[in-house]
């Protein structure tokens, strides 16, 4: 128990570096799904690539390109920036891809309609496509971001002092491993396991609002 | 030449740890996706939260539980062992889960047909519920397993020497910028590994189809 305080410390920084996960890898997604969705085959094309390497490629190696990489081309970024450049990618390829099924699965009849009622394909899309298609995402979305957050114990690997380092300095400490490590699991579960539970609940309330 | 090939001297333990530990985990998942729908409540209740566990703590915090935790002098994991037994445990949850929802897709109607014929309950299970609803599943399954020859690289972190430990090692002897070729070779293989993967799944899907009309 006398682990936990330092625990804490740790969670902020995994919550902070989520917080700068989601704020970036939102908008990147919401831009990569229309890329990919694009009429101009170029730019589908590259936003193609973009989500197929970021979502082929695991977190890990994509954080030690980002880590050791870039620097070498003269790059320096801090082992925080690099996690959350690296993490930010690799969910921002996932979510594009929900994002992009969202959309996707809006009848063409309302785009049709929009159109006949003379609305600009433009404000047919963001004011009548756009919030059907996000609505049925929220769920999707969701469950990525808790995989997202389980990743960012991935950045104990590049020495970022968040929970999983502090477990692993406490067991250094303390040699206490299986103690720390255990309670290290139940304070990632205690965030993941509630934020799965409103998933859940979000998931049923969305699917019966239609 | 030489980043590859050092790359590929990691193939062989990516492939081992992801497809035992994807045997691992489809077999514990049975038990634990029947738990799930059992009318015996506290026994559904346990089994609810350990699916809810396996998929809610870091991969990397169970390995090094596995690892450095559970460690005596009279019994110690090898890495392997641990990284079969935390990746395997870990897939067992998401595959309970995924089997889960393919059982519930399966209309009762199916379950009343074979009690009408007077087949027996396991016979009836095993011979026209799980059929139908493997055959739902087999696409979430291949994604699945796509994921996990991804997170295979995590066992790098216990000393696995995968390919993402050997790009490590030869990335710490070569700082010029060739250096980290090897993770470039070792992201791109796995895209190419889950290319066949994707297509077998495909295929397999189609096949299934068929065999039902």
């Amino acid at each position: 128990m006398q682990f936990l305080p330092t625990l804490l410390v740790g969670l902020r920084q995994s919550l902070w570096i989520i917080a700068a996960v989601i704020a970036i890898g939102l908008p990147l997604a919401f831009c990569l799904a229309l890329m990919v969705m694009s009429k101009h085959r170029l730019i589908s094309a590259v936003g193609l690539v973009i989500v197929e390497v970021g979502r082929g490629m695991p977190a890990l190696v994509i954080l030690y390109l980002v880590y050791y990489g870039l620097p070498r081309f003269g790059l320096n970024l801090t082992n925080i920036a690099s996690v959350i450049g690296a993490l930010a990618w690799n969910y921002s390829c996932y979510c594009s891809e929900i994002i992009r099924a969202g959309i996707l699965s809006v009848p063409k009849g309302q785009l049709e309609a929009g159109q006949a009622l003379g609305l600009k394909p433009r404000i047919t899309f963001l004011r009548v496509v756009a919030p059907q298609g996000l609505l049925s995402t929220i769920p999707g979305l969701m469950g990525q971001t808790i995989l997202a957050f389980q990743d960012t114990s991935l950045a104990y690997t590049i020495a970022v002092p968040e929970l999983m380092k502090q477990a692993y300095s406490l067991g250094g400490e303390s040699f206490q491993y299986l103690r720390v490590f255990v309670l290290a699991g139940l304070v990632y579960a205690a965030v993941t396991l509630p934020s799965t539970w409103i998933t859940t609940w979000v998931e049923r309330r969305i699917n019966t609002a239609y | 030449m030489e980043p590859l090939l050092v790359v590929l001297q990691g193939l062989p333990l990516t492939l081992i740890v992801s497809i035992g530990s994807f045997i691992v985990g489809a077999i514990l998942a049975v038990p634990l996706s029947l738990g799930l729908r059992t009318s015996i409540l506290p026994l559904r209740l346990i089994c609810r939260l350990v699916v809810d566990l396996l998929r809610g703590v870091p991969m990397i915090v169970w390995l090094f539980v596995l690892k450095f935790g559970i460690s005596s002098p009279e019994f110690r994991l090898t890495s392997l062992e641990a990284a079969l037994l935390g990746l395997g445990t870990i897939s067992a949850g998401y595959l309970a889960e995924i089997y889960r929802a393919g059982l519930q897709t399966v209309p009762r109607g199916q379950y009343e047909a074979s009690q009408a014929l007077g087949i027996s309950r396991p016979i009836a299970f095993f011979r026209i519920i799980a059929p139908q609803a493997v055959r739902i599943v087999s696409p979430t399954i291949a994604t699945y397993f796509i994921g996990l020859l991804k997170n295979s690289s995590i066992a790098s972190t216990i000393i696995v020497a995968e390919m993402v430990f050997q790009a490590q090692a030869y990335a710490r002897q070569n700082l010029s910028i060739s250096g980290v070729l090897p993770y470039v070779f070792a992201g791109l293989l796995y895209i190419a590994l889950s290319v066949p993967i994707a297509m077998a799944s495909r295929s397999l899907d189609e096949r299934l189809r068929k065999s039902v009309i």
